[in-house]
């Protein structure tokens, strides 16, 4: 017994019952992935002109061309893929050490101030981006003259209090009675968190990983406002110029759109159990 | 014997500490240089009339020029307007495809899940560059070919001033559902089965089961996923500044474009940081309201 009657006895209705749900399901599905539809078959086909056609949804043919145009059309396409590759990595190699560490520090050691500086991290996570933007182009670009250096893109995102949080919570559940009789055997609080809290917790450092690669590869923003030159933008930005210098040609945008898009797809299908369990960690309770 | 073991205590616990710093060191000077010293300046700033070589003050000017901006106040009332419009019917129709998915199989419940979700992985610009195209104006445009069909006549999408917004919200409709729905779903699973067992002993029928067990059980989900949406709806920037630049005639102009713009067009420091003070003032009372009263009798 659950929430759906199984129609004991009467398999004809409960099959039907069960194709109209699966058909509406699968048809608000393929209006969901469309546009990532369209993006694919657009970027597959000829680098036609705007308005010369009109765009077809069935693919008439397949070339490579309109990439060959993306990559050829500005002398930083490539560029713009490594830059948001390094900041990704910095930013995803940084939050897992340093979050786990003070994850580590918040969920299993004793110190003066824990829980209220654990509530200021808590509470910080409420204020939205904009009031602390302002401030942080101004230090950035005024006080410590970073302006379009990789260390301006990535610092201050090397650990976020999201992944604090996630930590915390996942190391909370680590029984106290392993570290005890670590600590009896003599190890200090660096072997323990090396030895014991990080082969423990790889689940949770997998999942923090993909999610901050994620958010990292598609940050827009940050990005936006901190690069000045072509060279040092990442896909993101990079694709917006594309976008605003060159209406006219569809294909290799979609192209350029496939490209930035590309990596997360191809890592979301082979780690798709991580980026789904990450979206319910610390979200609800039961 | 009893002095020793204080002793003792202490020097476990003051070692402790010490590794307690230390391994938060490097969270928390990101912190306060990155977000405490920013938030705090941010206040500084907004009673400034903000220059990069000596800001002159000028007290509360920026607050009341805000409040008697005629264009803040439609900013405003556009983000309301896109909240309204969608975070609820997001969560609708986020509830009724995670009920949706429930008869079937793991596995056909993971392919679902994989392709709702799959627009939360593409990246915010790519899919706008799609969506552009989307909502092109000319007759050849995908939406207005599908319009043509049903015998509605083609639109200017984006670049009308009457229908710009529905654009944006048709987008989020179909964009923006992915995380609610596994957060959905996982709580779907969670309902203990005896629930329904004692309902159908009582001769609850579909409707009245979803009623009485599963719109209470998901509540903390709704409660979490309203609060999430409406504080991520009021900073919404990304869409507007690419889709339509918060045109035509300001009538996609979200605050945090809004505030955007008076930062980094118009190098308006002072005010931009009066506005997205006045922001994060507007989405604490918005989320006091709602866990106020949709978190009543949540139990977490």
């Amino acid at each position: 017994m659950a929430l759906y009657s199984n129609h004991t006895g009467r398999p004809r209705v409960r099959f039907t019952r069960n194709a109209i749900i699966f058909t509406a399901l699968l048809l608000f599905a393929l209006a969901t992935i469309f546009p990532i539809y369209f993006m694919v078959v657009s970027a597959l086909g000829d680098p036609v002109e705007a308005g010369a056609v009109s765009y077809s949804i069935f693919p008439s043919k397949f070339t490579l061309a309109s990439f060959k145009f993306f990559f050829e059309y500005s002398e930083y396409s490539y560029r713009w893929i490594l830059n948001s590759l390094v900041v990704a990595v910095a930013v995803t190699v940084s939050n897992v050490v340093f979050a786990s560490m003070a994850g580590f520090a918040f969920s299993k050691l004793k110190f003066r101030g824990k829980n209220v500086l654990f509530g200021i991290l808590l509470v910080s996570m409420m204020i939205p981006y904009q009031v602390t933007q302002v401030p942080l182009y101004i230090l950035m670009v005024n006080i410590f003259e970073l302006q379009n250096t990789y260390r301006a893109l990535i610092l201050p995102g090397i650990v976020t209090v999201y992944n604090i949080f996630l930590a915390k919570q996942f190391m909370s559940s680590i029984p106290n009675e392993i570290l005890e009789s670590a600590k009896m055997e003599g190890c200090n609080q660096f072997t323990i968190y090396m030895k014991i809290i990080l082969p423990l917790s790889k689940t949770v450092l997998a999942v923090m990983a993909i999610l901050t690669f994620m958010d990292s590869w598609n940050t827009f923003f940050w990005p936006l406002l901190i690069t000045n030159s072509m060279e040092m933008q990442t896909i993101q930005v990079g694709l917006k110029n594309f976008r605003f210098a060159n209406t006219t040609y569809i294909a290799p945008m979609m192209a350029g759109a496939a490209i930035s898009a590309l990596p997360m797809f191809i890592l979301f299908f082979s780690l798709q159990k991580y980026f789904l369990e990450g979206v319910t960690v610390g979200a609800v309770k039961g | 014997m009893n002095t020793l073991s204080k002793v003792r205590k202490r020097n476990k616990l003051e070692s402790d500490g010490v590794w307690g710093y230390l391994f938060i060191a490097v969270a928390l000077t990101t912190f306060a240089m990155f977000t405490a010293y920013p938030f705090v300046s941010a206040f500084i700033i907004s009673l400034q009339k903000y220059k990069p070589l000596g800001s002159t003050y000028i007290g509360l000017d920026n607050y009341t020029a805000t409040l008697k901006d005629a264009l803040f106040w439609k900013s405003m009332k556009n983000t309301v307007v896109y909240t309204i419009l969608t975070v609820p019917v997001n969560l609708f129709i986020s509830f009724a495809i995670a009920i949706m998915v429930l008869p079937f199989s793991k596995k056909t419940q993971s392919f679902f899940k994989a392709v709702y979700y799959l627009p939360v992985v593409a990246s915010g610009v790519a899919l706008s560059v799609v969506w552009l195209w989307i909502f092109d104006a000319l007759p050849g445009g995908i939406l207005n070919q599908v319009f043509q069909f049903f015998g509605i006549p083609s639109q200017n999408w984006l670049g009308s001033s009457s229908t710009s917004m529905f654009s944006l919200v048709l987008m989020s409709w179909l964009s923006s559902h992915g995380t609610s729905i596994i957060i959905y779903l996982a709580g779907l699973l969670g309902i203990d089965e005896t629930y329904y067992e004692a309902a159908e002993l009582d001769g609850a029928n579909f409707v009245q089961k979803v009623w009485h067990i599963v719109i209470p059980s998901l509540r903390p989900a709704t409660l979490f996923l309203l609060v999430t949406g409406v504080i991520g709806s009021f900073q919404v920037f990304q869409n507007a500044y690419l889709m339509t630049g918060g045109g035509p005639d300001n009538a996609t102009t979200m605050v945090g474009l809004l505030i955007f713009n008076n930062a980094f067009t118009y190098f308006e420091f002072g005010k931009a940081a009066a506005q997205s003070l006045v922001l994060a003032f507007v989405i604490a009372i918005i989320s006091f309201i709602q866990f106020k009263y949709a978190g009543k009798n949540v139990e977490y």
